[in-house]
């Protein structure tokens, strides 16, 4: 191969790429790791300790959710998807799903998906929306978070796996942290796009009439960007189911443990089952949730009669 | 009528980086392009003075970008100013604290906007109640007082419809009653009718001016129609560049123009339907003739009357009293366009 290339580069040895000296990079790694450590073992108990109720909730749900019985779990899935969506198509099919996976006796694992899924998007909203409507608020605040929000989304969650596995263990509480970091960056993102984008003439007549922060917030901004805001929980939803069977390494169970299990001893069918009933959550959630977001915007329809 | 309401005293208003830095500038007279060109700021208003009796309508005038909204906006205070005063009531809005602020946009001045600026997620009803829900008042009185407007606008029965579902001359009417609903006595106007339809635009106009027979508000209305001006004005001030190159009555505007500025925007007029005779009578009294008119009658109605009477001249009364005289040879020199416009007729020719 040498010989073919026009050029041979191997003689110009001055090319060769500055490398830092193994010893230095050695310690430049053991360094990091070392005060890392250092941190854990001085903060690690108060951080554990501001997740203990995280994990509390979490727990609970699912017990709640595994132990209900799966009857009521039907009606409770028919009343939502119909409340949502206002199809009773729909409802049915997500009826009928759940009844499938069940009777392929993926009950539980699919009841502790649904409650990290549930319980990781209502955390991302309950802390994401604020920090949206904080970035639309300010330039600087939005130029301060956006880059981090990227490299959120585009970091390979492996890599931040490790510092949480390192802080919490391996458990529910830090799989679910794992999973809120890779599902909260689109409802951040949305919250903030869509106050950006509330027309401004409207938020000058609620000026106008002497609105304060807080009334043109609640009475104009986030009821215009809603549309948005519901586009972001979507994708959020979307990407906490995508992060299922990740955080079963960590221990979040669930679904995603059988199709690991399957990874490692070549069950193709126990892989396919789980994976499909992944597959079934994610339509669900993902149509209810547009149907909903959709007819949130009904307003914006012209014509006359309602 | 003549209690001053608002007093615009030395306004100015800069946009750019350093606003304040510029004032000398323009007060020493440096034009709009030229401040601009040499310094990258933006004249908005330049020294304005204005006084605005209460209970009358008060239009601003002036070609697009030449500073009206951004002057109707330093009243209310939507726009900080960078020199000047807005005196209203004998206090300084400019000066106010936020919460006083925000007390008299809530209870002394509302705005009608240009695109109307309804709240598209609440219904109808519920825009006309915006004021009064942000001024405290408890939802039973308020609910009767926004259907009370929303009928005197001739909106009952589309209470719950959403501002999307309603053409553009309904949205407005919405504009109105919201802003009539808080019982401000100060209503702002920024173009509120030229979005519309020309025959929607007269509805509006005669809706506006009957609700004011009796309302007796302060308006001030921006238009950039002559036409508009002409018809609903009381007093009219004419802006270019962010400065105020005329201020006084229609007829004093039509009559006596400050400028070419002025005088372009007055040369297609219908000059007959807004001059009265009262501004174009010879003091002689007439030759011995029956017809009396009054002095405020336009000229094209006291020629139809003195062609209906087949007369050649009439008498002008005030009341009684007669105070002078016109002729059909008068008035028709009175509506005729002065000289130097007639000439790019001619060129048609
Ligand atoms: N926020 C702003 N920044 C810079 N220039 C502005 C701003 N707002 C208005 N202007 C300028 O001020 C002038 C007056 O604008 P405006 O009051 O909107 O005019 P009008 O309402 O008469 O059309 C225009 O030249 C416009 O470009
Ligand atoms: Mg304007």
């Amino acid at each position: 191969m040498a010989e073919d290339s026009l050029i041979d580069w191997s003689k110009l040895t001055w090319i060769e790429p500055p490398v830092m000296g193994r010893q230095d990079l050695r310690d430049l790694k053991k360094g990091i790791d070392g005060s890392f450590r250092d941190f854990i073992r001085e903060n690690g108990e108060w951080i554990e300790n501001i997740f203990e109720p995280l994990k509390w909730i979490l727990i609970k749900f699912e017990h709640a959710m595994v132990g209900m019985p799966w009857p009521l779990f039907l009606v409770i899935v028919a009343g939502l998807s119909y409340l949502g969506s206002r199809s009773w198509k729909l409802s049915l099919g997500a009826v009928l799903s759940f009844i499938l996976i069940g009777w392929l006796d993926m009950w539980e694992g699919t009841m502790a998906t649904v409650a990290m899924v549930s319980v990781a998007t209502f955390l991302c909203i309950a802390i994401g929306i604020p920090i949206g409507v904080w970035m639309s608020r300010s330039d600087r605040v939005q130029g301060a978070i956006v880059p981090v929000l990227d490299i959120m989304q585009t970091i390979p969650s492996f890599v931040y796996l490790i510092p949480v596995v390192m802080l919490l263990g391996i458990g529910k509480a830090p799989a679910l942290i794992a999973v809120m970091i890779y599902a909260i960056p689109p409802i951040v993102r949305l919250t903030n796009l869509g106050i950006r984008l509330v027309d401004k003439e409207t938020l000058e007549a609620a000026d106008a009439f002497g609105a304060n922060k807080k009334e043109r917030l609640f009475g104009v901004q986030i009821p215009l960007a809603l549309p948005n805001i519901f586009a972001g929980v979507n994708q959020t939803i979307m990407m906490a189911l995508a992060m299922v069977v990740i955080a079963a390494m960590i221990g979040a169970g669930g679904l995603g443990t059988p199709v690991l299990r399957a990874v490692n001893n070549q069950y193709l069918a126990l892989g396919v089952f789980n994976g499909m009933a992944i597959v079934a959550i994610a339509i669900i959630f993902d149509r209810v949730s547009q149907a909903y977001g959709k007819r949130l915007q009904k307003h914006r329809e012209g014509g006359h009669g309602v | 009528m003549s209690d001053l309401k608002v007093q615009i005293k030395n306004l100015y208003k800069i946009f750019g980086k350093n606003p304040k830095s510029m004032v000398k500038h323009v007060e020493g007279g440096m034009s709009k392009p030229d401040l601009l060109k040499n310094h990258g700021h933006v004249i908005g208003l330049n020294n304005i003075n204005l006084d605005i009796p209460a209970k009358g309508i008060q239009v601003i005038m002036g070609l697009s970008g030449s500073g009206k909204s951004t002057l109707i906006r330093h009243i209310n205070r939507l726009i900080e100013p960078t020199a000047g005063e807005m005196i209203v009531d004998g206090q300084d809005v400019l000066t106010m604290s936020p919460d006083a602020l925000r007390d008299f946009r809530r209870f002394n001045a509302s705005m009608v906007f240009q695109k109307f600026a309804l709240l598209p997620h609440r219904t109808v009803i519920k825009n006309v109640l915006y004021g009064l829900e942000i001024q405290g008042i408890e939802e039973k009185e308020a609910m009767e007082r926004g259907q009370k407007w929303l009928e005197r606008v001739g909106l009952k029965g589309f209470e719950e419809h959403y501002p999307a579902q309603l053409s553009g001359g309904m949205q407005q009417r919405v504009g109105l009653a919201r802003a009539l609903a808080t019982d401000a006595d100060i209503l702002l106007m920024d173009e509120a009718f030229s979005a519309l339809d020309p025959l929607i635009r007269t509805d509006m106009q005669n809706i506006l001016l009957e609700l004011q027979e009796e309302l007796h508000k302060t308006i001030i209305f921006i238009t950039h129609d002559l036409d508009e001006a002409l018809r609903i004005g009381d007093n009219i001030a004419i802006l270019r560049d962010g400065a105020m190159v005329q201020t006084g009555s229609a007829q004093d505007i039509v009559l006596n123009p400050a400028d070419e500025y002025v005088t372009d925007f007055i040369q297609d007029i219908n000059r007959a339907r807004v001059l009265e005779l009262n501004s174009i009578m010879g003091k002689k009294p007439a030759k011995a003739t029956a017809l009396k008119l009054d002095k405020s009658m336009v000229i094209d109605v006291a020629m139809q009357e003195l062609s209906n009477a087949k007369a050649k001249s009439a008498t002008v009364v005030d009341g009684n009293k007669v105070v002078g005289s016109v002729t059909m040879d008068s008035m028709v020199q009175a509506i005729a366009r002065p000289d130097g416009e007639v000439k790019g007729i001619d060129s048609y020719r």
